[in-house]
């Protein structure tokens, strides 16, 4: 694991992107095996939080600049968080019942050998 | 004082660790959302560099190595993404289609409210790329010609704050769907929404993980678009 990621760490920004979507492929491709990066890649997702601390105490630095557009950009923040979460959350919930609402239909007028699939969840 | 403090290379990596510590422990003992451990040791950090009158570079000479395991754990992220792929192609149309409305929400939301405060262009793009991860975000800013420390900064709060208000707002909205909430986390909040939508569930995060590349990329292409409207 740790070789591979020596490997994927020079590339270039968004490297760390790069690498998701080369992981994905060699694990898609068996190249690597799930087996052997598991453990470390979970360890790793669970202390990812800590990670973002210095970034975020990095905001000091900024705060001279910031602090002259504060008030609209605090409220833009809010606000266009607030709306990505609903919409996205909304829109992906709608469009997967429709489609459990479609498959459940099909099933019902006798189309049964489409996979039985209807809402994985 | 800081001399002493910060001689020792890993002061600011223990200084960060404790400082989660103590938020974890805080958020055990009152289990608020408000209480995050992130945006606790954050400012716990912050009040003990301005109490002590330590500037950032010092403490940031040694906590740069925790930093450094963000690019690794990125790329982990595909762990996740590769065990629900199945999952992922049998709702293909729904999650793209979700992930696109969200960043076009972002992008709209930002430009209406830009108009609405009577922003300069270097400011309303600094802005647009405020919901992606930042190794893109800063790349968007820079080119866009926004100001990119401040990009940073204002994509760090939009990840705090969606890692935050995510439980509480797909509780009232009533967002159950653990593919919607993955999507919703990772299209707001980037990869610090990521990190909450791991603790909700390992659908949640894959769909999170995925959310960040996608909407990542369309925003790329998308805010090249806004850029000009104002």
């Amino acid at each position: 694991m740790g070789e591979i990621l020596k490997y994927l760490l020079p590339l270039p920004i968004p490297g760390s992107i790069y690498g998701l979507g080369l992981m994905l492929l060699f694990l898609s491709l068996k190249v690597i095996k799930i087996e052997s990066v598991r453990e470390v890649g979970e360890f790793l997702i669970e202390i990812m939080p800590v990670m973002f601390i210095p970034a975020g105490v990095g905001l000091i630095t900024a705060w001279g600049k910031l602090k002259t557009m504060l008030v609209p950009v605090g409220i833009i923040t809010v606000v266009t968080t607030f709306l990505v979460l609903i919409v996205t959350g909304k829109v992906t919930e709608m469009m997967l019942k429709q489609k459990e609402k479609k498959q459940t239909e099909k099933m019902q007028t006798g189309e049964k050998e489409e996979q039985d699939g209807s809402g994985d969840l | 004082m800081d001399q002493v403090i910060f001689n020792s290379a890993a002061s600011g990596i223990v200084l960060s660790l404790l400082a989660f510590e103590i938020g974890t422990w805080i958020r055990k003992k009152w289990k608020l959302a408000i209480l995050n451990p992130l945006l606790i040791s954050i400012l716990i950090v912050i009040g003990f560099l301005v109490c002590f009158r330590i500037d950032y570079e010092s403490y940031n000479s040694s906590a740069k190595y925790i930093s450094y395991f963000l690019t690794p754990a990125t790329v982990s992220l595909a762990i996740p993404l590769y065990q629900q792929i199945e999952l992922l192609k049998k709702n293909l149309a729904a999650i793209l289609v979700g992930i696109l409305s969200g960043v076009l929400t972002s992008l709209f939301s930002i430009l209406a409210m830009c108009t609405f405060f009577g922003m300069n262009h270097a400011q309303y793009v600094t802005l647009l790329p405020k919901s992606i991860t930042t190794a893109i975000g800063m790349g968007v800013a820079e080119e866009l010609g926004g100001y990119v420390t401040i990009a940073v900064a204002v994509i760090i709060i939009t990840g705090v704050l969606g890692n935050v208000i995510a439980e509480a707002v797909c509780k009232w909205f009533c967002i159950r769907h653990p593919i919607a909430k993955g999507l919703a986390l990772g299209t707001s909040a980037h990869a610090i929404g990521t990190a909450k939508a791991m603790e909700m569930g390992e659908v949640e995060g894959a769909m999170s993980s995925l959310a960040i590349v996608v909407s990542g990329l369309c925003t790329v292409v998308c805010a090249s678009v806004f850029a000009n409207f104002l």
